[in-house]
């Protein structure tokens, strides 16, 4: 059946036989790769890899969530009333339908059955507000009880008159019906009861507040205000901006019949930090991002959309690219399971192996025996693979906790030069060797500047943050800054040796002349600069300098490492292309370039201009560039054949050539308009008007 | 530049609107539109890029920001700097001189421009046109002057076209200094700000005869407003009656075309393998949660009938033609109902019926359905709430979506909320192919398919009428075209009709008159509309020249 048709719009195709073959995802990953290497181990691999990683995202979510509803619920137990809590949320409103959606579930789970939520675009009016409002009270009244009354309440809202009276009235009803029934069927409904309060509340959920009209918002509550005899109402606000909101949103007058209380949920930025250093910054997780795809991800976030959700999504993408593009990502588990897979690795595998530019960096570096045993025996190949893996492992263990450790002293200095948050060192860390940059260079400075205070307690910190993990590589570390810390402690016991600036001090204070004040002082700072340092600041250049070998032997990038391919997935190009696509510039190339796509000697020429060979769409698109805001289509016809007929000198019939040319443009012209870049007008006959201005 | 010098320009610009140059002008470009001029070779990027870094720093450092941004999210995307960065105004000078040196040099390749010297057009062999008429020299003279902004925009593509080779470079191959260097030059020189000194001193430095004047609003962003600043736009007055060629219908346009031999089917089909072998892939991510959407010049629609023949054959399937210019969601949300789930029965609103989609798929989860939706972004799916429901079936874990998007503005009808509804993979499959399908039902300017289409539909309904009827409708044909020549003809009041109509002898009374019109009303061959002075006026919308070819048939029959 074929899918075109002038009078039909959709095709329905079902295969003929029932018992279709049904094909898993493995399957597509395993004949998109033509079932090379290992392709099922790899997938199924991702597949798990990638289901920690969710449930860890969810969990997380979950703790978030959890600390803001306990607050609400605790609330709400304790002022039995009408009140009216707002959620600052923040801006983004993908990741919030999910917590509002958690949100509900909880009240529902806890405290009432009559929950319900409104958005401003099903509110335009009151009256709407109201019908939505019923709608759902009828709904989640039947969900909460049985099947039994389902039919009248289902069939209820096509006649709903909706008002505040039949508001009070049908939860008079519905109160009542639950404790007659109560008695029919205890056992049941003992269940509701324990779970919700008596009497349950109505709960309003207004998903974005700043959106709905003020109007519709000040009738509701004035109108809802009326029955708060009648049963106990909540009503919760999100808000996106601040609380000073409601009073710009809400007279006085309204606002007075509530009582307000504010909830903060977390910022996404906050939301963000806790899911990278989850997910990233940790050894759990065998897989890596490299330094761009972590960049370009992070930037989605920052100047796109606020959306953690997207950002995990992101981070989905590309641990399906790599197990999907890389054949050794079949190495990519954890460290006991990749020792055990290593011993079964192919020979192609091993050829693969000895392909990646990072192992032949390390075999260039080994002896030309080894060398020629890397390169030619199997066996000793995976023994080295082996230890090779191990120290991968070892090397990410050692990488966090330094890189914590340095947070802790470059995140409190002023202006910030390592960042603010630890992803930007991380992304620092990961990008070159980090001891190179000037903005270490600076930072090392200061904190080689720090109050004995400060390092004692970063120290602390320090040690705290090696000794929580369980790596032992580092323990002679912490010894020494064990030991840092002890001598810290000598130094306050000990005497200072202030008092000889003291002594000079109280010299000038001695009247004296004018000349030799000035001596003096001369002779003060001459000795200041000379002057020993002290023996604090002795120590504190010592503890510095071993920050600083630590971070030279702990925190080079993944790429020294060999075989971190097998871990990181760095090819930010796919990222962004599938993420953060820009169809108008995949556009405007294939208009202005076409040899980029198409890769004809003919259409190869120099930049900004296109040979009269390409595309008649490209030789239209650009004639029409040269023009102002409206175009006349016979002189673009004439000035498309003119260029049209250069191309092909050998015509055969005028008059037939002149005719295919005409129809040639017309496709052109009326492809382009259906590309949005021109439009027809009736302002004068003949003309089409143009749309795009400037490459945009 | 020093400022004597700029000095020196300016005077230049007073003393240049002279008449003999506006003279000039038009004595010699009154010429076609179109002159070849050649190409110039390879500019020397390098040198030009170290130019362009001796700027002040303050520029460099605006630059560095903004390319901060854009070289991480850009690495991907050819040319994406250039888009990006359009607000700000660029070096108008450098521009200057690039163009200056496009003009100068010659190449193989022809290139259309608007020479405006005439030693340049002695150099072009290939210019044949004779000018058309005399009498349009104004309207060409002001083309030249239109055209001269074009310089800076052309140059602005040049840099676009550099840029995305660089671009293209720094994915593939990772030779990161140099691409860089390349890269970072093109986002400054986007950035550099115009100034109208260095303008001036522009306009010296190209040849005589050109407009300095113009050379002030080569800003991009200023050319927009120049371009609407006026509510007057001259162009010729040519019309394309005038040619003696007449309008196509589709058939035979579409035969024409049948003739005309595939450029480039081999780089086609090649791009078309690389899209292909994605196959599995969009599979396997379809089934991950994600769904697929398609874009990049050319005609997708070959591709998703491959991917839909070779991969779909054994599950369930709906394809959507967005194109097609009666869908609905409402249609598509039937066909989900009716025949994939064998469901008969209404629904009071889209929103019901999509509830109840969501509640079958829900319930069976093994069951799935793919859609493929050619034009996502067509007119008739592009509304708000067309896009929430199909994004909410989209978001559905056993609905796997692919779509296809062409329109230049398509992004811009998904919000944050649909973005994340759709959960879209972006795919480039840029093919070159004709939108053969998509374009055959629009209403083109350029073809008269309409009038072929209204004409027969006239013919049949007239011909299942009373000879009264064909009658009444002749008398309103004839008096609209008597007035064909008043633009703002409002159509026949009713009551002169019906005096007509009874002079004739085919109506006797109001009555009859009116059961007649509710008949042609019903087949929408007549318009009534009532006036500011409350009179009804019967108005026939189809265009003069169908409505002629139909009285010569009828006078025939």
């Amino acid at each position: 059946m074929s899918t075109c048709s002038v009078s039909k719009g959709c095709f329905v195709f079902k295969p003929e036989s029932k018992k279709r073959k049904l094909s898993s995802p493995a399957d597509y990953f395993c004949e998109g790769n033509n079932d090379s290497e290992d392709s099922e181990l790899r997938f199924n691999t991702c597949q798990l890899l990638w289901k920690r990683i969710k449930s860890e995202t969810e969990q997380l979510q979950e703790d978030f969530n959890k600390k803001l509803f306990d607050n609400l619920i605790r609330f709400l137990r304790q002022s039995h009333s009408n009140f009216w809590p707002p959620i600052i949320l923040g801006v983004n409103v993908t990741d919030h339908d999910l917590t509002f959606k958690s949100l509900s579930e909880a009240l529902q789970e806890d405290v009432t059955p009559f929950v319900v939520s409104l958005r401003s675009k099903e509110c335009p009016g009151i009256k709407h507000l109201l019908q939505k409002l019923m709608a759902q009270l009828m709904d989640c009244h039947t969900d909460a009880d049985s099947s039994e009354e389902g039919e009248c309440s289902k069939a209820f809202p096509n006649r709903m008159h909706c008002s505040a009276s039949s508001l009070t009235e049908w939860y008079r009803n519905i109160t009542k019906d639950v404790k007659k029934k109560d008695t029919d069927t205890p056992c049941k409904n003992q269940e509701i009861l324990s779970r919700h309060w008596e009497p349950p509340p109505v709960v309003v959920i207004f998903k974005d507040m700043e959106s709905f009209t003020t109007k519709v918002l000040q009738d509701f509550i004035i109108i809802i205000s009326q029955c708060i005899h009648e049963f106990p109402l909540v009503l919760i606000f999100g808000i996106a901006t601040s609380p000073m909101i409601i009073h710009k949103l809400l007279p006085h007058s309204v606002s007075s019949l509530l009582c307000i209380e504010l909830f903060q949920s977390l910022s996404c930025k906050d939301h963000l930090s806790t899911v990278i250093d989850k997910l990233l910054l940790t050894s759990h997780f065998p897989f890596k991002l490299g330094e761009k795809v972590l960049q370009v991800l992070i930037n989605i976030f920052l100047y796109h959309d606020f959306s953690v959700q997207n950002f995990i999504k992101g981070f989905q993408l590309s641990l399906l690219e790599h197990f999907y593009s890389q054949p050794l990502s079949v190495l990519c588990c954890d460290l006991e399971e990749s020792m055990k897979r290593v011993k079964f690795l192919s020979h192609s595998q091993c050829e693969n192996i000895r392909r990646l530019p990072s192992f032949r960096r390390f075999v260039e570096s080994q002896a030309s025996k080894k060398q020629t045993d890397l390169l030619t025996d199997d066996a000793s190949l995976k023994e080295e693979t082996k230890a090779l893996l191990q120290n991968l492992h070892t090397y990410h263990e050692n990488y966090v906790l330094i890189l914590r450790c340095l947070h802790t002293f470059t995140s409190s200095l002023p202006n910030y030069p390592l960042g603010k948050q630890i992803r930007e060192l991380h992304c620092a860390c990961l990008e070159k060797k980090v001891w190179e940059t000037e903005e270490y260079e600076s930072a090392i400075q200061l904190v080689r500047m720090l109050a004995k205070e400060e390092l004692i307690a970063n120290l602390k910190k320090c040690v705290e943050i090696i000794t929580s993990s369980s790596a032992k590589c580092l323990g002679s570390c912490t010894e020494k800054l064990e030991e840092y810390l002890g001598q810290f402690k000598n130094l306050e016991a000990a005497a200072d040796d202030q008092e000889e600036t003291a002594s000079s001090l109280k010299e000038i204070q001695k009247k004296t002349d004018l000349y030799r004040l000035q001596k003096t002082l001369l002779e003060m700072k001459e000795s200041r600069r000379l002057k020993k340092l002290t023996k604090f600041e002795m120590l504190r250049f010592e503890v510095v300098d071993f920050i600083d070998s630590l971070v030279r032997s702990y925190l080079a990038p993944p790429e020294m490492q060999t075989l971190y391919e097998v871990m990181y997935f760095s090819v930010a190009s796919t990222v962004c292309e599938h993420l953060n696509a820009a169809p108008r510039v995949a556009i405007h190339t294939a208009l202005n370039n076409p040899y980029f796509y198409l890769k004809n000697e003919a259409l190869e020429s120099d930049t900004g201009c296109i040979s009269n060979t390409a595309p008649d769409i490209c030789i239209a698109y650009k004639l029409h560039l040269e023009c102002g805001r409206l175009i006349n289509l016979v002189d673009w016809l004439e000035a498309f054949s003119t260029v049209v007929t250069a191309a092909d000198q050998n015509s055969t019939e005028k008059d037939q050539m002149e005719e295919i040319i005409h129809t040639r443009f017309i496709r052109a012209v009326s492809e382009l308009e259906f590309l949005g870049f021109i439009k027809p007008t009736k302002q004068k006959t003949d003309h089409v008007a143009r749309l795009t201005w400037g490459s945009c | 530049m020093s400022k004597p010098d700029k000095r020196k320009n300016r005077v230049l610009e007073v003393k240049f609107v002279a008449d003999e140059d506006v003279l000039q002008h038009i004595s010699e470009n009154a010429g076609p539109k179109v002159q070849k001029k050649k190409v110039p070779p390879v500019i020397d990027v390098k040198r030009w890029v170290k130019e362009t870094e001796g700027n002040s720093s303050e520029e460099t450092q605006d630059a560095f920001e903004q390319q901060d941004y854009v070289s991480v999210l850009g690495t991907g995307i050819k040319g994406g700097s250039n888009v990006f960065a359009f607000r700000t105004p660029k070096n108008s000078k450098k521009m200057a001189e690039m163009a200056s040196e496009l003009a100068n040099k010659s190449g193989k390749n022809v290139k259309h421009v608007i020479s405006k010297k005439a030693e340049k057009r002695e150099s072009s062999p290939k210019s044949t046109k004779k000018p058309p008429a005399s009498s349009k020299g104004q309207v060409e003279g002001k083309k030249n002057e239109v055209s001269k902004t074009v310089y800076g925009f052309r140059k602005r593509i040049a840099a676009l076209n550099r840029c995305s080779d660089s671009e293209s470079d720094y994915s593939s191959s990772d030779s990161e200094k140099d691409s860089d260097d390349n890269r970072e030059a093109t986002v400054d020189e986007a950035l550099q700000p115009d100034t109208p000194n260095q303008t001036m001193i522009s306009a010296s430095d190209q040849p005589a005869g050109k407009k300095p004047k113009k050379g002030i609003s080569s800003n991009l962003v200023e050319e927009y407003f120049e371009a609407h600043s006026s509510s007057k736009v001259i162009t010729s007055d040519r019309t394309l009656q005038k040619l003696q060629r007449g309008k196509l219908d589709q058939e035979t346009l579409q035969n024409i075309l049948n003739k005309v031999p595939i450029a480039f089917a081999a780089e086609r089909e090649e791009l078309n393998k690389q899209h292909e072998s994605l196959f599995y892939k969009w599979m396997l991510q379809l089934h991950l949660g994600f769904n697929i959407v398609l874009y990049g010049l050319g005609s997708k629609k070959n591709l998703l009938e491959n991917f839909r023949t070779s991969l779909l054959q054994d599950s369930v399937h709906l394809v959507v033609n967005g194109f097609f210019p009666s869908i609905t969601v409402k249609s598509i949300l039937n066909s989900i109902t009716e025949e994939v789930l064998d469901h008969t029965g209404t629904f009071r609103s889209p929103q019901d019926q999509l509830d109840w989609i969501v509640k079958r798929f829900k319930e069976d989860p093994s069951s799935e359905l793919y859609l493929l939706i050619h034009n996502l972004d067509s007119q008739m799916l592009r509304g708000d709430r067309s896009q929430q429901i199909l994004g909410q079936l989209a978001s559905l874990p056993s609905v796997y979506l692919i779509a296809t998007i062409d329109h230049i503005n398509a992004p811009l009808m998904w919000d944050q909320a649909k973005q994340s509804l759709y959960n879209w993979l972006w795919y480039e499959t840029t093919t070159y192919s004709p939108y053969v399908e998509e374009t055959s039902y629009e209403n083109s300017m350029l073809i008269k398919q309409s009038g072929s289409l209204a004409l027969s539909s006239l013919t049949h309904v007239l011909h299942s009428l009373t000879p009264n009827a064909r009658g009444i409708f002749r008398l309103l044909v004839q008096y609209q075209l008597e007035n064909k020549d008043n633009p703002s003809y409002p159509g026949l009041p009713f009551q002169d009709f019906y005096q007509q109509c009874r002079e004739a002898f085919l109506v006797n009374s109001d009555l009859t008159l009116r059961a007649q019109l509710t008949e042609f009303r019903d087949h929408k061959l007549i318009r009534t509309k009532r006036g500011a002075d409350g009179v009804e006026y019967l108005l026939i919308p189809v265009d003069t020249g169908t409505l002629m070819d139909f009285l010569e048939k009828d006078s025939e029959v």
